[in-house]
């Protein structure tokens, strides 16, 4: 068994506690009035104005208030409008920190669960051993789907306006907000509709994991001739089933909203690359912590191969649906499409093409040979990169929707994402001491012990331990 | 010739041959050849053969894939016949790149595998109309044959041999 040190639980909540501070100091740092918006960007100008640029050619296309079309006519107009733009844009910039590191940690937990779920449908051999450290991550599921209920409470509350759609007036044709655009997609955008399906697939996902978390430790001792092991498959069909419709709405609602004019017909697939090669990176570096201490002598270095493996190939994946969707959009050149990239390569030139080096150039280097990707250093170098390359990916998905130029990486955006690892760290750790660390009675567990690529020699055996 | 005498092994079995092998090899015996129906998982490096070339040529090839793609779209889309493309008439072939990354990744496969296909018939000497080197045709059905070549100790190998699971053993004339 596994002990939850107190070093670590101690270490998780320093995290926790420090990313409260950054989150708060975002709070208290976030203006309260225009005046106030007005003196921030003052100081900004100061030094370097990263926010002309901001308001050039992308204006009144990304954002909804429709008086940026006329407002060369009556600049005045214009200049007290654009103040309340940048205003709203920095209250929600402590929001938006919240979210990125939110949305990144809930997304790749819950593509922990669903790769969980593939492979107990897959009845897969190799990955059983592995079985407890993804459940253990899939713990994480909780506290973030309750921070997320938090912010979706907050956006419906009006409480912050992350989701430019939901202003008062959007819908009223005569009102000031009135956006013609997303109004005709009020069949689908509106307040109600968002809000049910939102709790919804937090409730979907949440529930199959309390469940197969249940069920599989009761699998451990039941000696029932399979019978909760195929119960347990069973419901990962449905599960799998209810997660790709929920994970493409949930893409929708969560973060294409954030852009509502815009749309594109294959982002789920593309948030969900990006989130299952996190999700896999994150099994294998968990996976070599926990080896490293010991407490999971049957994974050898197979095992993390394939994990490296998968690391590889999604992180390919995942630069086809990038550039796929570029393509097309870049190839098409309707204006409506375009406006998502030409905002982001004007606003966030440096992530935005930092991370397609971080996400493909850089795995591609280091994650070829097949003999580095059982060297656990390589993959834990690999997989750090790929972490932040896919945060940034994130980043960059949400932040032009919410904050506009305003963006940075401060305090507010740190101590979020302190605040969720310190979470991770601590749900995850805490889970798996509370398990036996191998699923002892899974009919798999044999194949997955002797889980040997032919290809490797493992180190620290005989070559031929497994003949 | 006396080195032309070599020893047949049969076995049916891939683990036993397996086993065999690195039995052979650990008495310091040379093995000519194995033959299976069916690849077996580590058998080269039980046989000490040297670790594949064919990756290296499959980079070369790639690349001269690459190569060959960003110059044909150049030609074909930019030089001989200026395109406008996806209404942008720069006629540069940087700034319509996106375009052809699709034609760049296909031709880098295309090349990559084909060649490396002719490449790896190349070295295992097949081609069209030959005839097979296999010397008995039950290693295309289910049994695995171990050639060794023998310099007057076919008694020592025989006796060998047969603890290491054959079914049949048979001394022939290699011509």
């Amino acid at each position: 068994m596994y002990q939850f040190s107190g070093k670590l639980k101690t270490f998780s909540l320093a995290l926790i506690l420090i990313g409260l501070v950054g989150i708060a100091w975002g709070f208290y740092s976030a203006p309260t009035t225009v005046e106030q918006a007005k003196d921030i960007i003052a100081h900004q100008s100061a030094h370097g104005d990263s926010h002309e640029t901001s308001h050039g050619d992308v204006k009144g296309d990304t954002h909804l208030h429709s008086e940026h079309a006329s407002a060369d006519a009556h600049s005045e107009h214009h200049d007290a409008s654009h103040d309340e733009h940048v205003f709203h844009q920095l209250q929600n910039k402590p929001w938006a920190a919240i979210y990125v590191a939110l949305f990144f940690f809930l997304g790749l937990t819950l593509l922990v669960l669903a790769f969980y779920a593939i492979q107990r449908v897959a009845q897969a051999g190799w990955s059983v051993v592995l079985f407890r450290v993804m459940e253990a991550i899939t713990a994480n599921l909780v506290p973030t789907s309750i921070v997320m209920l938090i912010v979706i409470i907050g956006a419906v509350m009006h409480l912050n306006h992350l989701f430019p759609w939901m202003a008062e007036g959007t819908f009223t044709p005569g009102h000031e907000n009135y956006d013609a655009i997303v109004a005709g997609k009020s069949w689908w955008m509106n307040l109600p509709g968002w809000a049910i399906r939102s709790v919804l697939y937090l409730a979907i996902w949440n529930a199959y994991r309390f469940f197969i978390r249940k069920n599989s430790i009761k699998e451990d001792t039941a000696n029932d001739n399979g019978k909760t092991y195929k119960s347990n498959y069973n419901v990962s069909v449905i599960f799998l089933f209810l997660f790709m419709i929920t994970e493409s709405m949930m893409a929708w609602d969560w973060i294409m909203g954030l852009d509502p004019h815009w749309f594109s017909t294959l982002f789920s697939w593309y948030v969900l690359s990006s989130l299952l090669v996190s999700a896999v990176t994150v099994i294998a570096l968990v996976t070599i912590y926990l080896r490293s201490k010991g407490v999971l002598p049957a994974v050898n270095d197979s095992h993390i191969h394939d994990l490296a493996k998968f690391m590889f190939g999604f992180s390919i994946f995942w630069t086809y649906l990038w550039f796929a969707q570029f393509m097309l959009i870049w190839y098409a050149d309707i204006p409506e499409e375009g406006v998502y990239f030409a905002q982001r390569f004007n606003e966030y030139k440096v992530p935005f093409l930092a991370m397609v080096v971080m996400n493909f150039v850089f795995p591609v280097l280091v994650l070829l040979n097949s003999d580095f990707k059982s060297l656990p250093w390589f993959v834990i170098l690999g997989g750090v990169v790929i972490l932040v390359g896919h945060y940034i990916d994130i980043f960059v998905m949400i932040m032009p929707g919410t904050v506009g130029g305003q963006w940075s990486f401060g305090i507010a955006e740190f101590g979020s994402l302190l605040f969720f690892l310190g979470l991770f760290i601590y749900a995850t750790f805490s889970s798996f001491a509370k398990a036996n660390p191998i699923p002892k009675a899974n009919p798999f567990l044999k194949e997955s012990e002797h889980f040997h690529y032919y290809n490797i020699e493992h180190r620290g055996e005989g070559s031929d331990a497994h003949h | 010739m006396e080195s032309s005498k070599v020893i047949h092994a049969f076995y049916n079995d891939d683990e036993i041959v397996l086993d065999a092998v690195k039995t052979v090899k650990a008495k310091g015996h040379h093995i000519e050849e194995v033959f299976c129906p069916f690849p077996v998982h580590g058998l080269d490096k039980a046989m000490g053969l040297a670790p594949t070339r064919l990756a290296i040529t499959a980079f070369i090839y790639g690349i001269t894939g690459l190569s060959f793609a960003i110059w044909m779209t150049n030609y074909m889309m930019i030089q001989n016949w200026p395109m406008d493309i996806g209404g942008k008439p720069s006629f540069s072939w940087a700034e319509n790149m996106p375009a052809f990354v699709p034609i760049m990744f296909e031709l880098t496969v295309f090349f990559a595998a084909h060649l490396m296909v002719i490449t790896f018939y190349m070295r295992s000497r097949l081609w069209p109309f030959k005839d097979a080197e296999n010397p008995d045709p039950r290693t295309t059905d289910d049994h695995f044959l171990m050639e060794i070549p023998v310099h007057n100790n076919e008694a020592e190998i025989t006796a060998l041999l047969a603890t290491t699971g054959a079914v049949e053993i048979n001394i022939v004339d290699k011509h």
